[in-house]
């Protein structure tokens, strides 16, 4: 094998599971050791520099970090990322001054911005220190999009949304609320220098079966939140039906137990581990008494009198052939009674006031053609990100089409190649303080998850707008940051310092290391003590060593960061340095480009 | 040296032996010693070891005297006896142990110091009598302990930390042992793990005393340029003059070697020691050969490596006794301790 390339910052960021697993690559490690020193300020400014709403996310993101963090590898589950970002959240001070300065004088250019949802609310965020002008419309009368209309209350209490989306608002943006664009034409006919659109997948998946419109009892998933949300829906029927099996129909059955369902159901299709839905978001529904009817497709509604009374589905029965293809087979039938349905089986992108002639080319499905990494349209300084890029997706995912779109878009006004764009840096600094000291906790223990403590039962359905959990206590948050194994914390290898002693390879707890003669990867993989058998994470191969020619072998995998290797290591050839992955933002273009010109003069 | 205690992991993929043991149940409490120690490396050897060899810990005893070397056996098989005896009285200790239990498997780890300065006759007379026990030199030829002075086995011309050159002839155990008439015996390196775990097993399942001086530099004091046992020197220093295999009785392996370079020795377990020799006219079985090669190889600036002499036709120590095959511990205490009776009986029997 080649030697390992650790110059290049992707090796050591692909090590820290979460970053790499997190759409906009939020420092986790960093912000967990920041609520570990009490730094609660810090851990937020940390995590908002990348996410940008670490309230909001601390409570409904949608966790990619989570499932491929290293924790579970070696422990049973995860460390609870997320809701230590609410601790951040919650926790923090007063964090306005330390955001960068927004500047008195305007640059002169002027960006509209149509929707006022994550996505777009990053665009802004990112820009504002360069000094731009922008409008943004919304057509609600409030801030937020998808969060403020389909995440329900008690999931997210609005005052969180208003912080999160007021601290960018007060420095500086033009707000037009109630203010829907009807017609992009008339939009580009003003004196923009560029548009970003960002109106989510705002519409609600239909499902046409017989009956469908013989009754005003079957309501979209989306709308009838959003309906909820804005108090014009306060009761539902006894017997509620939610047809699908993602987060949104989660979102449905709870908030309908909350205004009067009795008997709620879920029914999906498929099996259990082909529904959408998260595990944490389905848990708290099935806790909370929403029952869960699997393999049931749905075939008829049935409307008596105009009153809708049940549904007719065929109960399904899946398998896989020997050719290992689903297959999929009616095996009976059934009716279940009920007196609203709630259609939660997908959204999508919807343009109506989008003229087709303009330019933008749209495929059959409305998503627009987007260019996958500088978001923008067919038609220049037109420019798409969040749901209404790609369709729908979550809002971690539409936090970092922002800030790649702020990037474009700043380009695009200052007419610089929007392909020209600053790859990610790094920065390695050692976490050595003394002999046996390292500038973090590295003393693994097993320990369990910390479980986030909710409001009782009986008190959940009293009120809808009543936040069902509570956050960590501080006696819990405190044991659950040390379960973080600290994974920006690189085993860095000197070659050429090495003396063979075997220190390392004997002290390693999971026995990931070896020195062995150079071969294939699939030969030295095998060569591990413990074999290294997980081919998503990658081996480190060093240069060759100095005394037998072989090479210092390490399987990223399960590797803990607990620093033994390096306290063993007679020369210092290995070493626990910080990581710290540098994400260029639209200011970071700037700035670069600002000294480009310098030099250029 | 670590602050933080080695923590204890179970991994879903790590390998287990025939016992259902990991290689982590084999290992002891955290070394104290310096960082990058040859020792804690052959600890890791013993370790694999036993844990290849599939023996239950309670059935070993590991056995040692005093120095750097003596700490070691706190640092493998947590749950196996052990004896930390007086400086290089361990042989003696072994000896009752292997007479009162002859069932167990004995590991006993020494120094240079403590088996060539202040053990050295008790080293000679566990050699004649053929103690059936693994012996392991780890042999780095300073005091690490009293701050790196030159042992009975340092070289001639190898420089201390400061740039004193030893002037006086070192001990070189391997020929010590054959010329008492050791029936096993290795040298190996500790940052030589392929060659030093099957010397180790071998050793282990050889019936009788086998010695096995392991190179293990000192890091603090003996691994700078001018030393002969430093890591580098002994690197470039080392020539294999026999290669070793141990195939245990429950690897039914075929071995496919070249007849006439190979040698096949049967071990009293059932095992089987494969030699393959690198030199035509070296012969690990002839006495005088063996020493003559070492000196040899030792007058040219080379150190022999590899199981360097073994004979399987001598009795151990148990049997030159004619002592009962249980262990004593498993004997009622009547019999074992028949009263003043019998006792005045057998010594009116020499009257």
């Amino acid at each position: 094998m080649q030697p390992t390339d650790t110059k290049n910052p992707e090796y050591y960021h692909k090590v820290v599971d979460c970053q790499w697993g997190c759409p906009a690559h939020t420092d986790v490690p960093g912000y967990i050791r920041h609520i570990a020193q009490g730094e609660y300020t810090q851990a937020y400014l940390l995590n908002r520099e990348s996410n940008v709403f670490p309230g909001i996310l601390g409570r409904v993101c949608d966790r990619p970090c989570e499932p491929v963090c290293r924790r579970a590898r070696v422990d049973e589950e995860p460390v609870a990322i997320c809701r230590l970002k609410r601790v951040a959240g919650d926790l923090k001070d007063d964090f306005k001054p330390y955001l960068p300065p927004v500047p008195e004088q305007k640059n002169g250019k002027k960006i509209a911005i149509i929707g006022a949802g994550c996505a777009s609310m990053t665009v802004a965020n990112d820009l504002l220190p360069l000094g731009y002008e922008m409008d943004v419309f919304e057509s609600l009368p409030e801030m937020g999009g998808l969060i403020r209309s389909n995440i329900p209350k008690f999931r997210l209490p609005p005052d969180v949304i208003d912080e999160e989306f007021d601290v960018i608002v007060e420095q500086g943006i033009n707000l037009h609320l109630n203010h829907s664009i009807e017609s992009l034409k008339n939009l580009l006919n003003e004196d923009y220098d560029a548009v970003l659109v960002g109106t989510g997948a705002p519409k609600g998946r239909e499902l046409d079966l017989p009956g469908r419109y013989d009754t005003d009892q079957i309501h979209i998933g989306i709308a009838w939140l959003e309906s909820v949300a804005f108090d014009h829906i306060d009761e539902v029927g006894e017997k509620v039906l939610i047809i699908g099996g993602g987060n949104t129909a989660m979102d449905c059955c709870r908030t309908s137990l909350r205004l009067g369902g009795k008997d709620v159901k879920v029914i999906y299709r498929g099996e259990r581990h082909a529904m959408k839905s998260s595990d944490w978001e389905l848990e708290p529904a099935l806790e909370e008494n929403v029952d869960l009817v699997l393999c049931h497709s749905p075939e008829e509604y049935i409307v008596e009198d105009g009153k809708l009374v049940g549904m007719r589905f065929s109960i399904m029965e899946y398998s896989v052939d020997d050719d290992g293809k689903k297959q999929s087979r009616k095996v009976d039938e059934a009716i279940i009674p009920c007196d609203t349905v709630i259609l939660a089986i997908g959204q999508e992108n919807s343009f109506p006031w989008i003229e087709r002639d303009l330019g933008i080319e749209f495929d059959q499905w409305e998503v627009p053609a987007v260019d996958p990494i500088t978001y923008e349209s067919t038609l220049k300084g037109v420019f798409f990100a969040g749901d209404a890029a790609f369709g729908p997706k979550n809002i971690i995912e539409a936090v970092e089409q922002g800030h790649q779109a702020a990037i474009s878009i700043h380009k695009y006004c200052n007419k610089e190649s929007l392909t020209d764009r600053l790859p990610h840096g790094m920065n390695l600094v050692t976490a050595k303080m003394g002999i046996h000291e390292w500038s973090y906790s590295n003393d693994f223990d097993y320990d369990d998850r910390y479980e986030v403590p909710t409001i009782p039962m009986q008190k959940r359905f009293k009120d809808i707008n009543i936040e069902v959990e509570l956050g960590y206590e501080p006696g819990q948050f405190k044991r659950e940051v040390e379960r973080c194994l600290n994974c920006d914390i690189q085993t860095d290898f000197v070659a050429s310092l090495c003396i063979e002693c075997d220190a390392c390879i004997d002290i390693c707890p999971v026995n990931c290391l070896t020195i062995t003669e150079n071969d294939e990867e699939s030969s030295i993989r095998q060569k591990i003590k413990t074999p290294a058998d997980n081919l998503d994470q990658a081996i480190y191969v060093s240069e060759d060593l100095p005394q037998t020619g072989r090479v210092m072998v390490k399987d990223e995998d399960v590797c803990i960061h607990c620093g033994l290797c390096a306290e063993r290591c007679p020369t210092a050839a290995w070493d626990m340095k910080k990581f710290t992955l540098q994400v260029p933002y639209a200011s970071d273009e700037a700035i670069d480009a600002a000294k480009e010109t310098k030099k250029a003069v | 040296m670590s602050y933080i205690k080695k923590p204890n992991i179970a991994l879903s993929n790590a390998p287990k032996n025939e016992l259902g043991m990991t290689y982590t149940d084999y290992e002891g409490a955290m070394s104290t010693l310096c960082a990058g120690c040859g020792h804690d490396s052959i600890t890791g050897a013993i370790i694999q070891t036993v844990f290849d060899l599939n023996i239950l810990p309670h059935r070993m005893i590991k056995m040692s005297g005093i120095g750097c070397s003596s700490k070691t056996p706190a640092y493998f098989a947590n749950q196996s006896h052990g004896f930390n005896s007086v400086h290089g009285r361990m042989p003696s200790v072994a000896t009752g142990a292997n007479a009162a239990n002859k069932e167990l498997f004995c590991i006993g780890v020494s120094g240079d110091g403590d088996t060539l300065s202040i053990g050295m006759g008790q080293f000679s007379h566990a050699i004649r009598r053929n103690v059936n026990m693994l012996y392991i030199i780890e042999n780095n030829g300073v005091y690490g302990l009293t701050k790196g002075q030159f042992s009975a086995s340092a070289d001639v011309g190898s420089t201390a930390k400061k740039g004193e050159a030893n002037k006086q002839v070192p001990i070189d155990p391997c020929q010590v042992a054959i010329a008492l008439g050791a029936t096993f015996v290795a040298r190996s390196f500790s940052g030589d793990k392929d060659q030093l775990v099957p010397l180790l097993k071998a050793g282990l399942m050889h019936k009788g005393f086998a010695m096995v001086d392991v190179i293990s530099p000192c890091v603090t004091f003996n691994d700078h340029e001018g030393s002969t046992k430093s890591y580098m020197s002994t690197r470039e220093s080392k020539r294999e003059a026999v290669y070793t295999d141990y195939i245990a009785p429950f690897n039914e392996i075929e071995v496919n070697y070249e007849k006439g370079s190979s040698i096949e020795v049967d071990l009293h377990d059932g095992g089987r020691v494969i030699l393959r020799k690198t030199d035509e006219s070296y012969s690990p079985q002839s006495r005088g050969d063996s020493v003559k090669n070492i000196r040899a190889a030792s007058e040219e600036g080379e150190l022999l490596t590899g199981l360097l002499y073994i004979d399987e036709s001598q009795q151990d120590f148990t049997d030159t006794e004619n002592m009962i095959d249980e262990p004593l511990n498993s004997i009622d205490h009547k019999t074992l301790c028949p009263g003043k009776k019998a006792l005045k009986n057998l010594l009116d029997s020499y009257r």
